[in-house]
């Protein structure tokens, strides 16, 4: 198909011509970004997680007496594995994504403290006894605690556990020590120093960064007694299969209350907590998809409208074009390719406005570069929505009759 | 004239319905999506207390050695120690005083059967009420005695009074918290600044309910209760002591009546720092006084996201300009016979302009009045999404009028191009082409 006729037609149409091509640019720009902010998103909502999300469900104890934990706490997992369909249950101090974080800085050598640069900031998880089971960790080299660890272990003045075991995470063991087995190494935060006994595979912290932020697994795990735990194991894990679960959570929920008047007991399962984490995330996600398909609709119609005027002024050319010869094929391929050229021109300017947006949103907010691929995808998705718009204007203009050319406009 | 030109236009966008209603949609649906973003950003960047933020400050120093890894960035500490807090609050160089942290605690109803429940607390000084603003509805707040002596005396919240006493005069009632039994003093009026800027850097929510109950800072520590967020910068022997502990948690205000007191208290901050670099209790000499806005604009109150749907909305406006633009045009393009009779009948290329931009603007005030519903629409769905501030989302009379502005400039913006070409068009050939 020739396209001078087209471009020596565009040149009279100036302005309209540039409108779309402005339009169209400005749609690719916001999609492109858009896209990726919603990628982001989508990323972190899914930031796997290796503890039995879909089988916990978390009842969180407060208010009662630190120093009656010896006695209450094994008298609250009794009631608790009597309930049916229960498979596990422990206490723990904290959940992942529950943004309940205690957090302190931890290095490889002898004397390494909160304080040294080389320590690197740990989210600590104490677990009552049978804590592992309960959340599900599994546990890739090493073993995990036994009863020994839980008994032994406690909280004195520090807030740092007097225990000598840990487990790390995968990504915490590659980080602190690159290229070597952790377990037999020693995490020290002086006076403290902990043996890694075991590595298991990831869980998040109570409180993330972004999707790729590089600390979201950075995590160690504690063993804790009933008794010396002085009020930091709060959060009840009744873990079950996933169909048990919110029946668990309303039952796990009363039995605690009943057994603990003087407490506040407030049930959840873990799926709760971690839409509850990221509610805010989902809800901009969702605001995001709302704009891109209303910007892509005003976008399509405004082809529409543009071209539609267009064949209606041209309706007389048409009809001298048909009348010598074109055949409804041409008179489509015509108003197709013109809206082809312009999309063009669109997403030529809309890429390179869209690159220049994420450049900025990069030096103005926590912004990560958009991969490369996002903008010819950003075009693809223009250049079909413009031939979809311009293909009802095209089809009546294709079916303009011949004999048009012979009437006066 | 206007009242022709008015009909015209009218008649001009009766007649092609279809794409009328395309505009004035685009329109409403760009300011709509703009209206609604700008609202929650004025919302969540407003001054919690304009007639007071001018003359409150929040003092920041260093405590931590030098070398240390908790350096973010160089920004100072968030927080202050109990030591430096306390050395600050007692020298009395500021009008008003107070350092504050958020705790919860458990309240226990007086009702038979009732079951405890957690609120958020504050611990604080005697000052927190008169230099926040905060009135009284029945009572007062309790005396820097009260304070020494750690008297357990505590001020509760309208709401709290309401679930507790069915909002009678309290005072004098005791309310038992943590298990323990306090004295209420006073009973608040609704109060509940939006952003809450006193708990930035203390661990709680920036939006949302005030809070419940508010202690004596001594009187709630000498009962255990806990802060809600606490930094240390040292390895800490004795964590049950926060008091000695290296170990910052407690947010310190000041009000400073003019600008001399604030470069008075500058002063006396940066001795302060120096005094405890030759005592040998600090190594830096840093500090920082900002006052409420700017230690706002410093904690990035406002959410990121909340900025780039503003961005968002404003790109998607202009595009639907630009739509609206495209389409006027075409319109105009197709109608140039009729302008050609009209200025061959004797009207001016100026009257051709206005007649455009007439009609333009009918669009435009169309495409506001929808796009108010689709603002209140938008802003009803936010009132429904998860986030700390949803409920406080509600279109304020200034925006109401704002709709109005931007829909009239975005389609006087949108008509100026085709009302612009109209004028130009020569008579003579749209006649000849007829």
């Amino acid at each position: 198909m020739d396209i001078r006729p087209i471009l020596a037609s565009l040149r009279r149409h100036r302005i309209p011509a540039l409108l779309i091509v402005l339009e169209i640019a400005l749609a690719c720009a916001v999609l492109c970004n858009a896209v990726f902010m919603i990628s982001q998103r989508v990323a972190s909502i899914h930031l796997p997680n290796a503890i039995d999300e879909a089988g916990i469900a978390e009842v969180t104890l407060n208010g009662t007496d630190p120093e009656l934990a010896g006695s209450d706490i094994p008298r609250n997992l009794a009631a608790l594995r009597g309930l049916p369909g229960v498979q596990a249950a422990a206490v723990v101090s904290t959940l992942p994504l529950s943004q309940n974080n205690w957090g302190w800085g931890f290095g490889t050598k002898p004397g390494d403290a909160l304080t040294d640069r080389s320590s690197r900031n740990v989210s600590m998880y104490f677990l009552g006894s049978g804590g592992d089971a309960a959340l599900g960790l599994q546990v890739l080299e090493g073993r995990s605690f036994n009863d020994g660890d839980y008994a032994d272990s406690h909280f004195d003045k520090s807030p740092l556990p007097e225990t000598h075991v840990v487990l790390v995470t995968r990504s915490l063991a590659g980080k602190m020590w690159p290229g070597q087995p952790a377990v037999g190494k020693t995490l020290y935060a002086t006076p403290h120093y902990y043996t890694v006994i075991g590595v298991v595979a990831d869980v998040l912290r109570p409180y993330i960064g972004d999707a790729n932020s590089p600390a979201n697994y950075d995590a160690a795990f504690f063993p804790m007694s009933a008794a010396g735990s002085k009020g930091a194991l709060s959060h009840y894990v009744v873990r079950s299969a996933p169909r048990d679960r919110d029946r668990l959570v309303r039952e796990a929920e009363q039995k605690i209350a009943d057994l603990n008047p003087g407490g506040v007991a407030h049930g959840r399962g873990y799926p709760e907590i971690r839409r509850r984490y990221f509610a805010d995330m989902s809800s901009m996600a969702w605001m995001l998809v709302l704009v891109c398909v209303v910007m892509l609709a005003v976008t399509a119609f405004g082809i529409v409208g543009l071209t539609s005027f267009w064949v209606n002024q041209r309706r007389r050319q048409i009809g001298i074009r048909r009348a010598v010869g074109a055949s409804r094929a041409h008179i489509l391929q015509y108003f197709q390719t013109e809206n082809f050229l312009l999309s063009t021109g669109g997403v030529a300017l809309g890429m390179a406005l869209a690159f220049g947006i994420n450049v900025y949103l990069m030096h103005r907010y926590e912004m990560a570069r958009m991969p490369w691929f996002y903008l010819p995808a950003g075009a693809i998705a223009l250049w079909l929505i413009g031939q979809a718009s311009v293909l009802g204007p095209a089809l009546r203009a294709a079916a303009v009759p011949p004999v048009v050319a012979t009437r006066s406009a | 004239m206007l009242v022709y030109y008015l009909d015209l236009a009218v008649r001009s966008l009766r007649r092609n319905r279809v794409l009328t209603v395309l505009m004035v949609l685009a329109l409403a649906l760009g300011i709509g999506a703009s209206i609604t973003t700008l609202t929650v950003l004025r919302l969540l960047s407003g001054d919690p207390l304009p007639q007071k933020s001018a003359r409150l400050f929040y003092p920041q120093l260093d405590p931590s050695p030098k070398n240390s890894a908790i350096d973010s960035n160089g920004r100072l500490p968030r927080t202050m120690g109990y030591v430096d807090a306390m050395n600050l609050l007692h020298a009395h160089r500021a009008t008003r005083q107070a350092v504050m942290a958020l705790t919860q605690a458990k309240i226990m109803p007086p009702q038979a059967h009732a079951h405890p429940f957690f609120s958020d607390g504050v611990m604080t000084t005697a000052d927190f009420f008169a230099m926040f603003d905060a009135g009284f509805q029945y009572g007062s707040g309790w005396s820097a005695t009260d304070d020494e002596g750690g008297s357990q005396v505590v001020v509760i919240a309208s709401f709290l009074n309401d679930k507790l006493f069915d909002g009678a005069d309290s005072v004098g009632r005791m309310v038992r918290l943590n298990d323990h039994d306090f004295r209420v003093v006073g009973v608040l009026k609704p109060w509940a600044p939006q952003p809450r800027f006193y708990t930035l850097g203390l661990g709680g929510d920036h939006y949302g309910d005030g809070d419940a109950v508010f202690l004596p800072l001594k009187a709630a520590r000498a009962l255990k209760m806990g802060p809600q967020d606490t930094e240390c910068y040292q390895a800490v022997d004795d964590f049950t002591h926060l008091e000695t502990a290296p170990c910052q948690w407690l947010g310190l205000w000041v009000e400073l009546d003019d600008s001399s007191a604030v470069a008075s208290y500058r002063r006396f901050l940066d001795g302060y720092v120096k005094e405890q670099v030759a005592l040998g209790r600090f190594q830096r000499t840093d500090s920082s006084l900002l006052d409420l806005m700017g230690w706002l604009r410093d904690q990035h109150v406002v959410p990121d996201d909340v900025r780039l749907q503003v961005y968002l909305a404003f790109g998607f406006l202009l595009i639907c300009v630009v739509n609206t633009v495209g389409l006027l045009l075409a319109k105009c393009l197709r109608r140039s016979q009729e302008i050609g009779v009209r200025r061959a009948l004797g009207a001016t290329r100026r009257e051709i302009f206005v007649q455009f931009m007439v009609e333009a603007s009918i669009v435009g005030l169309a495409g506001g009045a929808l796009g108010l519903a689709f603002a209140e629409l938008g802003l009803f769905g936010i009132r429904h999404q998860p986030a700390q501030y949803a409920h406080l989302a509600h279109l304020d009379p200034a925006m109401f009028a704002f709709t109005f502005v931007v829909a009239l400039v975005a389609s006087l913006i949108a008509g100026l191009l085709p009302a612009w070409r109209a004028c130009l068009l020569a008579p003579a050939p749209q006649l000849k082409a007829m």
